[in-house]
């Protein structure tokens, strides 16, 4: 397993959470854009398409589309499929609203673009209080990312 | 974030406990956008009905409407009692059409809970506009008015074409705006933000509305959620154009402000649009980039015999409704196609009165109002193919319904709904 890196960047929701990233360079709708009753991307021509964000640290460029964005997020969060946490580059009212009433560990503002360090499948760790993110990457990390792989027996949270 | 004292006395509880969470969630989103302080806004338009599924079952369980823009609208767990709202505020579309809620397929039961809503949000001193495009029906902010506004549409309509003032706000922030009249200054509420960054130069006329939609939606997919300046506009355009463009833009990127060079107010010249910056890059519009969103709209679309004709998206205005019995007067619908024209309340009351409603009811179609086919997840039974004049619509429509949609102008879906089948083409 490679070694495990650091990110920095800027608070936008506090919190800690753990878990497997989930990177998409595409901008990601709410409303028309997500089925927020199962936390899976639907708009026709997104690369996440069909696949679930719940529980994911979801890593993308930031928010596009309706401004109900954060009532499809918000809903996603009752609905108990919300992502666990989410690391974003660009921020607007929309992308700010919803990060906030998901409640999750949000940060944005980095150092280095996460896009370019993180991989789906990655373990990744967010203190968004402290403003750090490890990240420790998956097994053959060579390969393209597979945005569906399984959840893989090898892969072991990061130490903290 | 920096708050003033009538704020901090906001959050301190001093106007009750719904305007205290209001204030909360204010500086939690202030915060998360980094916001300097929030600035007064008497002019809010946001959603607070509770007719969806997911809403409906939630009001039911946990005890009603208040309940609903508790959580909804104000982000709080907690039940409070929402008062009345302290800043003019207008409703944007609904989730049913009560009057052909059994053509759109709603139970009586849903009916019920639209007009507890409907009551409960006029309660509250919230205007029923119940449309996307407030800026049709009397909601005309001015240059440099402070707004608190969702509904992506509408609000880079009066960012762009009327020099208001609003980000694109969302169901929470605008709850919160509605009992505080205030909202994060942020964005595009101030000048330097609202600065072009992109040029992007027309080398072909673009002149009807469909061709300000695919305009619109290439525009989107270039430029994101950066602020576009559109020089060599050679065709004047009117509110509907502007409608289909912006809705356009919003959809297939996040655009909320855009300029055309001497046409907007913001951008008399092409200097006045880009401030003291540059553009970050110069994209050029010709043929090839029409076409390209040309396919792309018709993306999911194969099959040319038409079920639906779905227009007005945005909601449609008088003239677009005028517009449409020009092409209908005298004509029939095919058996197998259904036309649904959405527009505003009040707007509708304007066609009835002038003939135009009994025209398309005449020929086999109808007037709705206050929702969509998207907003509403509403379609006639069994519709498997839908034709549409509204970049906006073909991209979300799919999406959402599982159904394949045409796009085209909307002479061109008039006839698909006479003919029942699909013959458009990009000319």
């Amino acid at each position: 397993m490679s070694a495990t890196f650091t990110l920095r960047g800027r608070k936008v929701v506090g919190g800690c959470f753990e878990g497997e990233a989930l990177v998409t360079h595409d901008r990601i709708s709410g409303w028309g854009g997500i089925d927020p009753r199962s936390g899976t991307v639907i708009e026709t021509r997104h690369e996440l398409k069909g696949i679930s964000f719940a529980g994911k640290v979801l890593v993308f460029p930031g928010a596009k589309g309706s401004s109900g964005w954060s009532s499809q997020f918000h809903i996603a969060r009752l609905a108990g499929v919300a992502p666990g946490a989410m690391l974003f580059n660009e921020m607007t009212a929309k992308m700010g609203l919803g990060a906030v009433v998901v409640h999750a560990p949000a940060m944005t503002g980095f150092t280095e673009d996460p896009l370019e360090w993180i991989r789906t499948g990655d373990w990744v760790r967010v203190d968004a209080d402290a403003g750090i993110v490890e990240v420790t990457p998956r097994p053959s990390r060579s390969d393209p990312p597979i945005p569906q792989q399984p959840n893989g027996p090898q892969r072991t949270p990061a130490p903290s | 974030m920096r708050l003033r004292d009538d704020e901090k006395a906001m959050l301190a509880g001093d106007q009750g406990p719904a305007v205290q969470k209001a204030m909360d969630l204010l500086v939690r989103y202030g915060e998360a956008l980094d916001a300097q302080c929030l600035v007064d806004t008497r002019n809010v338009a946001g959603t607070i009905g509770g007719a969806t599924p997911f809403l409906r079952q939630y009001a039911e369980r946990e005890g009603g409407m208040d309940a609903v823009f508790s959580e909804f609208n104000l982000d709080s767990a907690e039940v409070v009692r929402i008062p009345k709202v302290k800043v003019s505020s207008s409703h944007l579309q609904q989730g049913i059409d009560p009057r052909h809620a059994k053509r759109q397929g709603i139970g009586e039961d849903v009916v019920r809970i639209y007009e507890t809503g409907q009551a409960y949000s006029s309660g509250l001193g919230v205007q029923p506009l119940n449309t996307c495009t407030p800026y049709q029906v009397g909601n005309v902010p001015v240059k440099g008015e402070h707004c608190a506004w969702m509904e992506s549409s509408a609000v880079i309509y009066i960012n762009s074409v009327l020099g208001a003032r609003t980000n694109a706000e969302g169901r929470e922030s605008t709850g919160a705006a509605m009992l505080t009249g205030k909202i994060p200054y942020w964005g595009l509420h101030l000048d330097e933000n609202r600065r072009g960054t992109h040029l992007i130069q027309l080398d072909i006329d673009v002149s009807t509305t469909a061709d300000w939609g695919l305009l619109g939606y290439w525009v989107g997919e270039q430029v994101q959620d950066c602020i576009p300046v559109i020089e060599g506009v050679s065709h004047q355009p009117n509110l509907a154009r502007l409608k289909h463009f912006g809705a356009a833009a919003a959809s297939s990127g996040g655009v909320e402000m855009y300029h055309l060079v001497g046409v907007t107010p913001e951008a008399r010249t092409r200097e006045q649009a880009f401030g003291a910056s540059r553009p970050s890059a110069i994209l050029r519009f010709g043929e090839a980039e029409r076409c390209w969103a040309y396919e792309q709209v018709n993306v999911t679309a194969h099959d040319a015999q038409v079920d639906f004709v779905m227009l007005g998206c945005p909601h449609y205005s008088l003239e677009q409704i005028w517009e449409v019995c020009q092409l209908l007067e005298g004509q029939r619908l095919s058996a197998n196609t259904q036309l649904w024209i959405f527009t505003a309340a009040s707007i509708k009351q304007l066609a009835d009165v002038a003939g135009y409603t009994r025209i398309i009811e005449q020929a086999g179609g109808h007037v709705m109002t206050d929702t969509c086919s998207a907003i509403g997840k509403v379609l006639p039974k069994g519709t498997r193919v839908a034709a549409v004049d509204s970049a906006k619509q073909a991209h979300y429509l799919p999406a959402i319904m599982g159904i394949q949609a045409w796009f085209g102008t909307t002479a061109e879906c008039i006839q698909a709904a006479i003919d029942g089948r699909w013959k458009g083409v990009l000319i």
